[in-house]
């Protein structure tokens, strides 16, 4: 259990605020749909802070329009991966930002132990700091099983 | 006032003889008032608010505006014959005066792109606001605006890193980015500064802060405040699982000692330093620099502006600072909270916002934009909203400075009644309440106020920070408003 006030991860847009229902979710697809994003699905079940790349459950959706067609990609990612950090990653291709617009978290494990810190002594009280997985030491596919 | 203006078209003398005897001529017979003079592309120009003593013309004070900005000095000199000087020469070319505000006038003065060193700020501000701010026929002189050409713009690099970039970086999108400064600014020692950041970054937000005058005094060496800082951002990460960051203060008395503050910092990982605005043009520009080669995200807290930037009639506007911190290179600036304690009307503040994150920047005379400035692709900047802000706000911030703007709430995170954690829980409970709210198209600088009762029903430390300062406002008459709307004329 992580100790932060909200006891889980806190990455991603609306973490801090109770899970939002699919309804909800699929207002915020339609928020990003009506600005000219392109939504993708991604997993993992390494959610260090500095893990840029989750896995992509298939293509950004750069055609699709209906926010029904992205919650249907997530309820297949769901599926596959049961046990896995899923979120929605939105992108702008607007000249000048191109880049994430939107990401939120969209399932989580139902165990979230986090991350431990380790810290090695250098030169003039200086420290170097390691983050890790506390689920890190298994192997990909065999973290945050019960 | 009116008989000033009846002769425009009274300009340089164009006799040579005449105009090089040995002498005193007025400004606009020595060649800086040309009422037909259209600016080029590759122009600066600057717009001034001028009060010109009694009994002098605003046109030949525009015209001395426009002269001791650039070449002029009092009396005629035979030497400028041995220059194309009529081209090194600043011209005014259009005065109007200012609605509702007698005495006072908007002249419009072009520059050269010869006038100013490629990349330096310091230089081009040496001009524009250098000696005619002190000249004795103005009564006073302010720097409302500047449309800077492309030409120039592209002599300098901008950010290091850029709003985009940084939120890459830090894997932080769609909303506000949340910080605090820590507070009290002064006396904290670096073990018990560090519980500050620790608490503060733990319980939700994603910077904490030093203030402007934290550098290193007794009470807090700096290398002992950034030991123990870091210590406090890796713990926070660990914690959340999430980039975190505290924007270390290495402002110093030499350009050395910045760079070794700097370095420590990066040495011990940090993702973010900062400076002061007093430290100079040049000593921005140079830590630019050094950031870009660190990949280092820059934070300028704006310390001092307001000596310059705060009076209407007399200083420079600080949308005109914000443009040249932008060139300059930093990708954080104060630029105003409109709802906090600090000076700044929202409109005015907004105009702030846009010189910052624009890729182009229209005209727009309501928020105090005179021109407007193609940015040219350069990075943008992202604005920081600090000031006597809290949770109670949140939908009047969000509504008024949209997703890329870092919200800091000092005292509003570390006086909460339940401690500093529940500060930032506050807060960031708000803040993802509003934005999630405003997504699923609620009106939220009306419904606001609901959405937060809402929020606050499974938010305890919401509900207090409601409770403490839900009626909290700094309504003052803002000194500094764009006094231009009122005029069609120059619309036109």
């Amino acid at each position: 259990m992580m100790t932060n006030p909200t006891g889980r991860l806190t990455q991603g847009q609306f973490s801090f605020l109770p899970d939002l229902t699919d309804a909800e979710i699929g207002l915020q697809v339609e928020y990003g749909l009506g600005r000219g994003y392109a939504w993708s699905v991604e997993y993992t079940d390494d959610p260090h802070p500095r893990n840029t790349y989750w896995e992509m459950f298939g293509m950004p959706m750069f055609d699709l329009k209906d926010a029904a067609g992205v919650l249907l990609e997530l309820r297949s990612c769901r599926q596959t991966f049961p046990d896995h950090y899923i979120r929605l990653v939105a992108f702008d291709s607007t000249r000048g930002i191109e880049s994430v617009a939107m990401s939120f978290i969209v399932q989580r494990p139902r165990r979230e132990p986090g991350f431990s810190l380790s810290r090695e002594e250098g030169p003039g009280r200086t420290l170097r700091y390691t983050i890790r997985g506390h689920e890190g030491d298994k192997p990909e596919g065999e973290r945050y099983r019960e | 006032m009116a008989t000033a203006l009846l002769n425009p078209t009274e300009g340089a003398v164009t006799d040579k003889k005449k105009r090089y005897s040995a002498g005193v001529l007025k400004y606009r017979q020595m060649g800086y008032w040309d009422a037909d003079y259209v600016p080029k592309d590759t122009d600066t120009i600057c717009l001034f608010r001028i009060t010109p003593q009694d009994g002098v013309d605003p046109i030949e004070a525009a015209a001395a505006v426009a002269g001791e900005s650039s070449t002029a000095t009092w009396t005629v000199v035979w030497t400028d014959r041995l220059s194309a000087c009529d081209s090194y020469r600043a011209k005014a070319f259009r005065v109007e005066p200012v609605p509702n505000n007698p005495g006072q006038y908007f002249a419009w003065v072009a520059y050269d792109i010869i006038l100013f060193e490629e990349g330096s700020i310091a230089n081009m501000t040496a001009s524009l606001i250098g000696n005619v701010f002190s000249f004795k026929p103005l009564r006073a002189a302010r720097l409302e605006d500047i449309r800077i050409p492309i030409a120039y713009v592209k002599t300098f690099k901008g950010p290091p890193t850029g709003l985009i970039v940084e939120r890459e970086r830090l894997d932080k999108f769609g909303r506000p980015l949340l910080g605090a400064t820590t507070k009290p600014k002064l006396g904290l020692s670096g073990r018990n500064y560090g519980r500050v950041i620790y608490e503060g970054l733990k319980g939700g937000l994603d910077f904490m802060k030093d203030d402007e005058n934290i550098n290193s005094q007794p009470f807090m060496h700096w290398r002992d405040r950034y030991l123990y800082v870091m210590d406090a951002v890796n713990k926070a990460s660990a914690a959340t699982g999430e980039v975190k960051g505290s924007y270390l203060n290495v402002t110093a008395a030499t350009m050395e000692d910045i760079y070794e503050r700097a370095e420590f910092a990066h040495e011990l990982g940090s993702v973010i330093v900062m400076i002061d605005l007093v430290v100079g043009w040049s000593g921005i520009q140079s830590l630019s620099n050094w950031c870009r080669r660190h990949d280092m995200i820059l934070h300028l807290h704006r310390a001092g502006h307001g000596t310059y930037t705060r009076q209407k009639n007399h200083g420079v506007s600080f949308r005109v600072m914000a443009k040249w911190l932008r060139l300059a290179g930093v990708d954080h600036m104060h630029a105003g909270t409109a709802v906090g304690k600090l000076e700044g009307d929202p409109p005015t503040v907004q105009g702030y916002y846009h010189c910052c994150r624009d890729s182009y920047t229209k005209q727009d005379f309501s928020r105090g934009l005179y021109f407007d400035q193609d940015w040219c692709d350069l990075k943008k900047v992202m604005p920081v909203a600090s000031g006597g802000i809290h949770a109670g706000q949140m939908h009047q911030l969000l509504d008024l400075f949209g997703d890329d703007v870092v919200l800091q709430f000092g005292g509003g995170t570390i006086g909460h009644p339940a401690g500093i954690q529940a500060g930032a829980v506050a807060n960031r409970v708000a803040l993802e309440a509003m934005v999630k709210a405003r997504n699923e198209g609620r009106d939220i600088a009306n419904e606001g106020p609901d959405i937060l009762r809402r929020a606050a029903q499974f938010c305890t430390p919401l509900r207090q920070a409601l409770d403490t300062w839900g009626d909290i406002t700094f309504n003052y008459t803002p000194t500094d408003t764009s006094d231009f709307t009122a005029t069609p004329a120059v619309a036109g």
